[in-house]
């Protein structure tokens, strides 16, 4: 009996697209340029797996009614996919690899009874394509909320904001004791370690996310649930796994059972990774099948084979049923207006949800970012976050600037080029406009104003000199301008001093000036998002020049 | 079947010998437990930080009356300008011995291209790493703590790719790279100081003169500010008495200043290339005070009296206020 080498080739794809999904993540980052003083871009296909995402290219068609920059590359996963089934899934995304991966942990002697009753198809694995219709009615209503489940979006969210910044923390608790020894050795060998986490792994600065922990412990408890249900993720909730399922009804590769020979020894139940009833005896569910192909390597009989048109009974559509169906349906139609009757987009708008330059107005920002995390992974400073409850509900862990961890470079553009959504449309320096082109015909992006908090500025409210705030301030002329004051001190000293004002028609609300305040804590300088120039009902001057 | 398992033996007590050794393990858990407790607990006084160490550094060249302390250049472009500049001086060799470790501290704070003039011109650090390179050097750093994001300040201001085509190591700030020093000044006293500023043999300073908001001029002694981690935000409160403080601390061998251009408004970050003129100048020399004090009058037009530091910073013995009475030599390059 030949053994089937299929199942080795699988796992070989899988390991090659997981540690290029790392390899991408980690190199979203900035890196040097050639060429002295050059613009600093994004390099290399860093957006590769969204951009192959058929889920989110129709999100985007649907809520933005166009699709965004290379998106069209996700027909690539989406054709082969009609002719052949849900290969993706099962040989390519890194999300359902890792769930295979933690699911193979238990052993067999002692949970393969729990594991063959599993993997035998189960009604709930359909609630993905309730998932999947609620999702894409929320999208034809103009919200992207369904990013929230894209496989893509769990994954760059999980690893950039959670688990790379915990494995930095980690890596630099063991690697600063080496470093500081007094074993030459040790010292040699802690900096040489360091050396090579940092051209791996490691950013320049330890990065520090929002809802970090919350992030990675709900990607853990996702990863581990396969320990009881293999990929039950997969199953139950992916959408793009669903969107996969769904296309996949006319797909000329099946599963071909020679019921004959089946003794039902259940070798094939034992491996599976759909849930989709390899085995002999009852019909095979296409939609729910991964194209693994451990069944035919582990079937000791050889009654398992994928063949082309073939003609056998089998489940070809998911068995959704009209009342499911109409659940999902009603509930993306019901959840999005929810959502808005709420304040926070169309009234009353938090004063501190800044939005990376370059974002659309608030409700097409809604209707494309994914929040994937791509541009909080970018960001050089770490100054963008996801969201609470900034946003409202629809629009959590969307990304906010957040001035006081980190202010917006004056020529960095990075997250609106890692951007695969176009919520943060591609802009360059130069449209950017804080360095260039201030003053000029131009008008700068603009992401908000800042204000003075004068019972707390040192010069206005301590008789202490400071105007750090108008040392940094990145543009020309600089939007911070001081006049000079006599105060008193407690002493009764007069002293002449310089106060700090903000002139609202040249400051761009970079955040320099409050993360550069010494009020670390409570900046006597902040930004708040009034006159961000994405927002024609948010300015507050009639003529901004 | 369980009878056909060994049979269930009746209880029996512990062997003599087994209840020793039982005794000797409960024993011996007891005393290392009881030892290691007692000395942990000999160990725990408040934490104090550790006393900072003295480090003065004083890279002061000897003054040679063959050679004047200060001398200005004109008139040519930023390599010719330090050249002449070091020629006037005596030489690249009067101040880089074999085998040193350089350090040169140019101004690399802001993310902005060398036209915007916010930093040190790329090609003076070049110029400087390649005659450190002849005078014998055994290694050339180049490095600055930035303000902005210190990628992009070193990529964009060419500083990186022209020290590194010297063949220069470019040190990045690196967060773990600093050690609490006492800088035992008046203002500032325990400071974390990036650490290649700390172990090198011969330090070089290449600031770049600009128009500052609180000062006025930000020159040669303010790009001390780049030496330091921490809190750095609160020297504005003191700014003179802290520039003072790091002169005393931090004494270089020899300073250029870059006013090939220079950033005259909206310093110390500018950004605008209409607040840039070109001078194509370089001041160099060894004292410190009166190359401050020069540019501030030349390009600012500032006295002594408007810049206290400087005074302070003679009064302290750092230098002489008073250009004008050192020795002191001009030269024209064509061009």
């Amino acid at each position: 009996m030949k053994i089937s080498r299929l199942p080795l080739l699988r796992r070989i794809s899988q390991i090659f697209f997981f540690f290029l999904f790392v390899a991408l993540l980690v190199l979203t980052t900035l890196r040097p340029a050639a060429g002295a003083s050059a613009d600093l871009h994004m390099r290399g296909p860093v957006r590769l797996f969204f951009e192959w995402d058929p889920l989110v290219a129709l999100i985007n068609a649907l809520a933005g009614h166009a699709i965004y920059r290379g998106l069209l590359w996700s027909l690539i996963i989406l054709i082969p996919t009609l002719f052949l089934g849900r290969l993706f899934c099962g040989w390519i995304c890194p999300m359902g690899s890792l769930q295979h991966w933690v699911g193979s942990w238990p052993s067999e002697s002692k949970r393969g009874k729990q594991r063959i009753d599993s993997n035998r198809y189960k009604r709930w694995q359909t609630v993905k394509y309730v998932v999947l219709l609620a999702g894409l009615v929320a999208a034809v209503f103009g919200s992207a909320v369904l990013g929230w489940l894209d496989p893509f979006s769990l994954l760059v969210r999980s690893f950039g904001l959670s688990l790379l910044p915990a494995l930095s923390v980690g890596a630099r608790a063991v690697l600063t004791p080496l470093e500081h020894s007094h074993v030459g050795f040790i010292r040699t060998a802690g900096e040489t370690l360091h050396t090579v986490l940092q051209a791996l792994l490691l950013d320049l600065r330890q990065p520090h996310y929002a809802q970090s922990v919350f992030l990675g412990v709900l990607f853990l408890g996702i990863l581990f649930a396969s320990l009881r249900v293999t990929r039950l993720w997969c199953r139950s909730i992916c959408p793009l796994g669903a969107l996969l399922g769904a296309v996949s009804r006319w797909s000329v590769l099946g599963l071909h059972k020679v019921p004959e020979s089946c003794d039902n020894c259940n070798r094939c139940l034992l491996h599976c990774q759909g849930g989709d009833n390899p085995i002999g005896g009852v019909p095979w569910h296409k939609s729910e099948c991964l194209m693994c192909m451990n069944c035919v390597g582990a079937c000791p009989h050889g009654s398992l084979q994928f063949r082309f048109f073939r003609k056998e009974s089998e489940v070809a559509t998911p068995d959704l049923g009209r009342r499911r169906a109409m659940t999902g349906l009603a509930a993306g139609a019901v959840a999005v207006p929810l959502m808005r009757a709420s304040t926070g987009m169309g009234k009353s708008r938090n004063e501190r949800l800044i939005r990376p330059p370059g974002s659309l107005d608030e409700s097409d920002f809604l209707s494309r970012c994914i929040r994937c995390g791509e541009c909080m992974k970018a960001c050089p400073n770490t100054a963008l976050h996801p969201t609470l409850e900034q946003a409202g509900l629809e629009g959590l862990w969307t990304p906010t600037l957040v001035p006081r961890i980190g202010y917006c470079e004056p020529s960095c553009v990075l997250c609106s080029e890692v951007c695969p959504t176009g919520a943060i449309w591609q802009i360059t320096p130069r449209d950017k406009g804080w360095v260039v082109g201030v003053g000029q015909q131009q008008q700068p992006i603009r992401l908000g104003t800042a204000f003075y908090d004068r019972g707390r500025c040192l010069p206005w409210a301590m008789a202490t000199d400071c105007i750090v705030c108008e040392e940094w301030c990145p543009v020309s002329p600089k939007a911070i301008y001081v006049q000079e004051a006599q105060v008193i001190d407690s002493a009764g000293n007069v002293k002449t001093l310089k106060q700090p004002r903000v002139d609202p028609s040249r400051c761009v609300g970079c955040g320099a000036c409050e993360y550069a305040c010494p009020l670390q804590e409570h900046p006597a300088v902040y930004v708040t998002s009034i006159g961000e120039s994405r927002s024609p009902s948010s300015q507050i001057l009639l003529n901004r020049k | 079947m369980t009878n056909e398992t060994e049979p269930v033996r009746p209880p029996q007590g512990m062997s003599r010998r087994e209840a020793m050794l039982q005794l000797l393990r409960l024993g011996g858990v007891a005393a290392g437990a009881t030892g290691a407790a007692v000395w942990l607990s000999s160990k725990s006084v408040r934490p104090v930080p550790a006393a900072a160490e003295q480090a003065r550094r004083d890279h002061r060249t000897a003054a040679d009356p063959r050679w004047p302390q200060l001398t200005v250049v004109q008139g040519g472009e930023p390599r010719a300008l330090v050249q002449r500049s070091l020629q006037n001086l005596g030489g690249i060799s009067r101040f880089i011995s074999r085998q040193d470790v350089v350090v040169i501290k140019p101004n690399i704070a802001w993310d902005r291209t060398p036209e915007q003039a916010a930093n040190t011109n790329p090609e003076v650090v070049a110029e400087v790493v390649r005659q450190c390179w002849q005078a014998g050097a055994k290694r050339v750093i180049v490095t600055d703590v930035s303000c902005n994001e210190p990628r992009r300040c070193f990529q964009r201001s060419g500083i990186q790719a022209a020290a590194r085509a010297e063949g220069a190591e470019v040190i990045l700030p690196d967060p773990d790279l600093y050690r609490e020093v006492d800088l035992g000044g008046v203002v500032l006293k325990s400071w974390p100081v990036f650490i290649p500023l700390l172990e090198a043999d011969k330090i070089i300073n290449l600031p770049i003169a600009k128009h500052h908001g609180l000062v006025r001029a930000t020159l040669g002694m303010k790009n001390w500010y780049g030496i330091l981690g921490g809190q750095r935000n609160r020297l504005h409160q003191q700014i003179h008495q802290s520039l003072v403080d790091l002169a005393n601390f931090m004494l270089p061998t020899v300073t250029l200043m870059d006013c090939y251009r220079i950033l005259v408004r909206n310093g110390p970050t500018g950004g605008n290339l209409e607040d840039v003129e070109l001078k194509k100048t370089m001041v160099a020399g060894t004292d410190p005070v009166a190359l401050d004090a020069y540019v501030a009058k030349a390009y600012w037009d500032l006295d002594p009296e408007q810049l206290p530091y400087l005074q302070m910073a003679a009064a302290h013995g750092l230098g002489t206020v008073d250009f004008d009475g050192l020795h002191f030599t001009t030269s024209q390059l064509g061009g």
